[in-house]
């Protein structure tokens, strides 16, 4: 199982870098995964990713980008201009939470 | 493993069960960071067409995935009510109709395309399309559009 340091803590992740238990998860963390795949997490990029942690604490499954723009109110467009190389998994990334198995 | 980083699907059937196939691929490519291109040709112009994509039908004649008998498949209003059926199911599980879908798409970054042969034969012109429509093109535009993205037929 890899593991790797996020912010001064060692967490266990996936093949694919997703956290493996998400509450390892802390909000450096999200700065630092952030900041390696390139984002700046701006006040509504937390807002989004808030309500990914938070969707996730209740269903115990990763919101899709529907389930986002529904509940956050940010846009369709503003999830691409926030997270352009996929908004669709690098929001659980950053967010600490799997890989959504949403489609929408 | 390589990353896909470009597909472009060609949309070619207008029914309702070939249209959310291509629709469903492409939105999950963009959720994933992939660039996509679409290409509405044939019946697949429906998919764009402003007065058509709300009425897309199930093809249930001739299809043996359907648990109707062919006979009664093939009567009247059949496929109407099948459709509607579909589309119930559809939104509860926030399906969005295709209009809907086609602007989220858009929205994601899509690049969506229409026929230029479709469009003579069918006698459509470019105010019939939803407005998402980017520009109607060639089927050598399409291949030079294309580059070296995976294409998907449909």
């Amino acid at each position: 199982m890899p593991s790797r340091t996020l912010a001064d803590r060692t967490v266990d992740v996936n093949e694919q870098g997703y956290l493996l238990n998400p509450n390892d998860w802390t909000e450096p963390m999200a700065e630092a995964i952030a900041r390696e795949v390139g984002i700046a997490l701006t006040p509504e990029a937390w807002k989004v990713v808030r309500f990914a942690r938070k969707d996730f604490a209740e269903k115990a499954e990763s919101p899709g980008l529907r389930r986002i723009t529904a509940n956050t109110g940010v846009s369709t467009k503003e999830l691409y201009q926030m997270f352009p190389k996929g908004p669709g998994k690098l929001i659980a990334l950053i967010a600490g939470t799997p890989k959504p198995k949403s489609c929408l | 493993m390589a990353q896909l980083d470009r597909i472009s699907i060609i949309c070619s059937k207008g029914s309702l069960d070939m249209a959310y196939p291509g629709l469903v691929l492409a939105n999950a490519a963009r959720m994933s960071g992939i660039d996509v291109m679409m290409f509405f040709t044939f019946w697949g112009l429906d998919i764009v067409h402003k007065a058509k994509h709300e009425h897309l039908h199930l093809s249930l004649v001739g299809n043996p995935s359907v648990p109707i008998p062919a006979m009664i498949a093939g009567l009247p209003g059949m496929e109407a009510l099948a459709s509607l059926q579909m589309r119930k199911e559809m939104a509860k599980l926030d399906i969005p109709p295709v209009g809907e879908f086609l602007e989220m798409l858009h929205d994601a970054g899509t690049e969506l395309y229409a026929c230029q042969l479709a469009m003579d034969m069918f006698k459509v012109e470019r105010k019939d399309l939803v407005p998402q429509v980017k520009d109607v093109i060639t089927a050598m535009d399409f291949f030079e559009k294309t580059g070296t993205a995976q294409i998907i037929f449909i």
